[in-house]
């Protein structure tokens, strides 16, 4: 099937050459940071994660919301799902890919990075997490490939692969549990230490993964003319709008918590991340705010079903995927770091250098999704399954 | 694809994997077999035991931060503590801090003044049950038989998940090398330094007590600052305690921290 | 077989990148035991020689280990000797031309540890 990548227009060849411009340029400046040390980032002693850590949370995310085409159509027999689970299963290839890069980058010592198993720590997450996203990536890749072979040859998949599937429906709901605990654990950390936090991370994941599977095939479909199948993207828009609902409402359980309590904590990261906090205004502040504007104005297309299935739909999902970058992104690191552990305020920005970075793995995960999705693409127009 | 062509390189793929997890093993019973038959491992005869150091801070017999300043430099001088000024990427193993900020569970708007505007030493707690020896994925950060938590910078991949851990703000990331920020003659060349990309802290001075010395700032404080074992009734520290009021830093976490302020 | 010319030519190319470090050293010198310049004063080093040379970096792991872990910071060695646990205060006590024993070998035999990133050498910061 790898052949699939060597046949294409001129202008996927294009993109490609231009990610790999874009990862070449990005590793250079990775290649400052290894010799300079993370003294390139805007992090500092007291907000000691920062914007790597916190894409490495919103890609896990997005890895495990192929779950929401897979549960659908394995748990509930809903066929319409089945032309576009591949997309599903491929995206979170590339998404876990970009975990996997952002923890690197993250590191002092990324050379000691097999310490981790190594040295196995079973009362570390962190040590739950390498296993979970390892098993995830290899299920996927597994899943994925077999059953697109399967769909080539125009055969049903083999037997044993079904055992897989409900295995990764599983362990995808595991890998952002397991990433929330990453947080949840921590005493000491106000914003974190909420019982609550696993399940914002899940529904959070499964309305911007999904939106942003949707986004990216209708570029696809302007591009190539595939077809995901009307009644499929009805649907699946029905779940990003459910998902997205409670998303918003286990936010607003957690000012609730916060503000009827009056405990300081718990109240100062939300009082510094959307306002004044002890005479400081942050600069995230604004983005805070788009993000609610954003998010409102996402639910205010996506509830009623007239709008939710017109033109607007994808306007309603590039708000709903900015909101929710916005809000795991940047204000969950930021309001978990600040106020400090001294409740003092330390500001953190990323530098130019660290989004440089950041773009770098961005690109390597468009690179690795460009030539999975080219593959799936390739085998659904040979065996006829493009469109309806 | 023919099909015995496809079934021979699963085979050959299989043999490989199998073969280098083998070979891995070999090398891991092959460094076991590095041990010289008849060598033993020992603790110094002059090295200080406790159950569980602690330390108690008599806050009340310093008069202001000049007061501290010794222990300080004694501290970073000890352990080659690099001096990274204007930039919140520096090191700190032993510092000064209001009460707001050292005790910020213990806010009262009309604190005796006294209090209010001392300045309290701040270091490593070595707590009983460490959030950064929790969450640390390779165990470079570990807690020791006698309760001091201590670190082996040989092992650290610099994760920094101890910091999001600890509720001190006890640790430090090396952003940059540390010897730029060093003197060309080290403070003490028998000590090492860290390198960039790990986390370091403050170690309750193991190597110090392992040759019988007391901890720098202890020897520095010149008894304003006790050492001992808190499991001993009979020890400086627990007579301290039973005869003075203490506080500790953020207790209602359940870290359990061995350093206790003199109020 | 299909595309039999190109897939010659690349097996061919394969097998000659693959081999090329041989190619590229025939002929060449053979290896020589770099000089390195033992200890004046001392003739004893913790354990024989022969031990020392093959397993020093397992030695040092287990010293650091012993040390750091377990409190244990003195050595017993096979001949019952006791010796510090340090690299830098025992090690470098006697062996303390860092340039003509360490580094001389570890050049010949392409082997950087970074060792002198953190233990401070002898001749103060390297």
């Amino acid at each position: 099937m790898l052949e699939k990548v060597l046949t294409g227009p001129r202008t996927f060849y294009l993109w490609l050459l231009f990610l790999v411009c874009v990862i070449g340029a990005c590793g250079l400046v990775y290649w400052q940071q290894l010799q300079q040390g993370l003294s390139i980032t805007g992090m500092s002693r007291d907000v000691s994660w920062g914007l790597y850590i916190s894409q490495f949370t919103y890609f896990v995310g997005v890895a495990a919301s192929a779950v929401m085409l897979v549960l659908p159509a394995y748990f509930h027999h809903y066929k319409k799902f089945k032309r576009m689970i591949i997309f599903g299963e491929f995206m979170a290839i590339a998404a876990v890919c970009m975990c996997s890069l952002f923890i690197l980058v993250d590191l002092g010592q990324p050379q000691r990075m097999l310490n981790v198993m190594l040295h196995p720590t079973p009362n570390s997450v962190m040590f739950y997490d390498m296993m979970v996203l390892i098993g995830y990536l290899t299920l996927n890749a597994i899943i994925g490939w077999v059953t697109l072979e399967a769909e080539r040859l125009d055969v049903e998949p083999p037997k044993w692969i079904k055992p897989l599937i409900y295995l990764s429906i599983i362990w995808a709901f595991s890998i952002h549990t397991v990433t929330a605990f990453l947080y949840a654990g921590i005493p000491g950390r106000h914003y974190w230490l909420t019982a609550i936090m696993a399940a914002r991370f899940l529904s959070s994941a499964f309305c911007s993964g999904p939106a942003i599977l949707l986004l990216l095939v209708f570029i696809v479909r302007r591009l190539t003319g595939f077809e995901p199948g009307r009644d499929a993207v009805k649907t699946l828009t029905t779940i990003i709008t459910y998902a997205m609902c409670i998303n918003v409402f286990f936010y607003l359980l957690e000012i609730f918590t916060a503000f009827y309590s009056g405990i300081p904590g718990h109240q100062h990261p939300m009082t510094f991340l959307f306002g004044e906090h002890a005479g400081h205004v942050t600069w995230v502040s604004n983005w805070m705010w788009a993000a609610v504007i954003m998010a409102l104005g996402s639910l205010v297309i996506l509830i009623p079903p007239a709008w939710r299935n017109g033109p607007l739909l994808p306007f309603a999902l590039i708000m709903l995927v900015v909101a929710s970058w916005i809000d795991k992104g940047l204000g969950l690191l930021i309001g978990g770091f600040t106020p400090n552990m001294f409740e003092t305020i330390t500001d953190y920005a990323p530098t130019c250098m660290e989004i440089s970075v950041a773009l770098g793995v961005y690109a390597i995960g468009a690179l690795v999704l460009s030539l999975l999705w080219k593959i799936a693409l390739g085998v659904k127009r040979e065996a006829g399954h493009f469109s309806d | 694809m023919n099909k015995s062509r496809r079934s021979f390189l699963k085979v050959a793929g299989l043999s490989a994997f199998a073969l280098s997890s083998g070979v891995a093993a070999l090398s891991s019973t092959a460094q076991a077999a590095a041990t010289m038959p008849g060598s033993s491992y020992k603790m110094g005869a002059a090295a200080l035991k406790a159950k569980r150091w602690a330390m108690v801070i008599d806050t009340r017999a310093f008069k202001g931060p000049e007061d501290y300043q010794p222990l300080i430099d004694a501290c970073h001088k000890a352990h080659n503590v690099p001096t990274i000024k204007g930039s919140n990427q520096n090191i700190k193993w032993f510092w000064l801090d209001k009460f707001d900020h050292a005790f910020p569970d213990d806010i009262n708007a009309y604190q005796a003044a006294g209090i209010k505007e001392r300045m309290f030493p701040l270091l490593c707690n070595h707590c009983t049950n460490p959030p950064c020896v929790r969450v640390c994925p390779t165990q470079a950060t570990y807690q020791m038989h006698d309760g001091i938590v201590a670190m082996d910078y040989h092992r650290c991949i610099g994760c920094r998940f101890c910091m999001a851990g600890c509720p001190y703000g006890a640790r430090s990331f090396n952003f940059m090398d540390p010897r730029k920020h060093l003197p060309k003659e080290m403070p003490n060349p028998t000590f090492p330094t860290r390198m960039i990309g790990v986390v370091e802290k403050c170690t309750f001075c193991a190597e110090r007590l392992a040759v019988g010395q007391m901890p720098a700032c202890v020897e520095a404080a010149g008894g304003r600052i006790l050492f001992g074992d808190l499991d001993d009734p009979n020890s400086d520290v627990r007579h301290a305690l039973a005869e003075n009021y203490s506080i500790r830093r953020k207790p209602n976490l359940g870290t359990q921290p061995g350093v206790y302020y003199l109020i | 077989m299909y595309n039999a010319k190109a897939v010659i030519v690349g097996a061919v190319i394969f097998a000659v990148l693959f081999s090329s470090p041989f190619w590229l050293n025939f002929g060449k010198d053979d290896y020589k035991r770099p000089d390195v310049v033992l200890p004046k004063n001392e003739k004893e080093c913790v354990e024989p020689v022969e031990y020392m040379r093959a397993e020093h970096m397992a030695l040092l792991n287990q010293w650091r280990d012993q040390a750091l872990r377990n409190e244990k910071r003195v050595y017993v060695s096979s001949t019952g000797k006791e010796w510090t646990i340090s690299l830098q205060n025992t090690c470098l006590k006697c062996h303390n031309d860092y340039a003509n024993f360490c580094e001389k070998c570890h050049i010949a035999n392409s082997v950087y540890p970074y060792c002198w990133t953190c233990h401070i050498t002898p001749e103060g910061k390297k």
